[in-house]
């Protein structure tokens, strides 16, 4: 027992982790029925997306994939500026979150 | 030892995830992104990405998630009526997720010479550099270019995000309680 729990974490794990994380995002977006809670699965996706960069860079031992975690996250951080304005700008024309409500591109 | 701290983040990590899908309060979701994205900042510091580590905690858990919260708070985002998807995403969503998964997982599993993780590597390579000289060595050469032009973006986006936000046409400063006062009967 104690030798199974000194041993290494193969990489695949991690790699199977980051997969399960995406698909549950992509079960939240399409089961999820307000508007914020959409927008946190596409970020759980991003973070899972994240995670097997992180480990395909610690198996080459480049450092290119972690400079790609890197400009993924300021690009998530704008755009969670930009989309959290949108969802604010729609609830005050719709007064709803509800997305099965927000169904017109027109105002 | 690392295999016991990668199965507890991991664990934690996966059980954030299928809270966030099991609750129906928004806020309730947003904190347990905030335990993904923490458990998620751990599993990074044992690949050895020390920076991307600190980053995750500082940029995502801390000041994304701070403007979802604020943001539910806000908009008072209450509890969302419990549907089971549109017919086109029990029909075609879930099988391509299942599809998907099971795609991914197989060639994960068949892939060779993927190696394992060792709580050691990382923190210096063969040159006896750390992680954020690496890092800052090619980030700031290389692709400096890029790096300056995410910069314009997340101006551009600050700008578009006070656009977007708003009220249009007016610009409320100083005077707010007056000016609302007014918007808020005109739009009754």
């Amino acid at each position: 027992m104690s030798a199974f729990l000194q041993q290494d974490v193969p990489l695949s794990w991690y790699l199977l982790l980051s997969a399960v994380l995406f698909s549950l995002g992509v079960v939240g977006f399409l089961i999820k029925r307000n508007l914020i809670t959409v927008f946190m699965s596409i970020e759980l996706m991003l973070n899972g997306v994240n995670l097997s960069f992180v480990t395909f860079a610690q198996q080459w031992h480049a450092v290119k994939g972690q400079i790609f975690v890197f400009f993924v996250m300021m690009v998530a951080a704008a755009e969670a500026a930009v989309g959290l304005a949108i969802i604010i700008a729609v609830f005050r024309a719709r007064a709803t979150l509800d997305v099965d409500r927000i169904d017109r591109m027109k105002l | 030892m690392h295999l016991i701290l990668f199965f507890i983040f991991a664990g934690f990590c996966l059980a954030g995830a299928v809270n966030l899908l099991l609750q129906s309060h928004p806020i309730t979701s947003a904190l347990s992104l905030i335990v993904v994205m923490t458990s998620l900042a751990v599993l990074y510091l044992m690949l050895g990405a020390e920076f991307l580590a600190i980053a995750q905690i500082i940029v995502y858990a801390g000041a994304i998630m701070v403007l979802f919260t604020f943001v539910v708070m806000l908009l008072n985002a209450g509890r969302e009526a419990r549907t089971m998807g549109s017919r086109v995403a029990r029909t075609v969503g879930f099988p391509a997720v299942v599809a998907i998964l099971a795609v991914i997982a197989t060639v994960i599993l068949q892939a060779q010479g993927l190696g394992a993780a060792r709580l050691s590597d990382g923190l210096t390579d063969v040159k006896g550099q750390t992680n954020l000289e690496q890092l800052g060595a090619v980030l700031f050469t290389k692709l400096l270019l890029p790096f300056e032009v995410t910069s314009v973006l997340i101006l551009i986006a600050i700008l578009g995000a006070v656009v977007l936000a708003s009220h249009e046409g007016s610009v409320e400063q100083g005077t707010g309680n007056r000016d609302q006062g007014s918007e808020r009967t005109g739009e009754e």
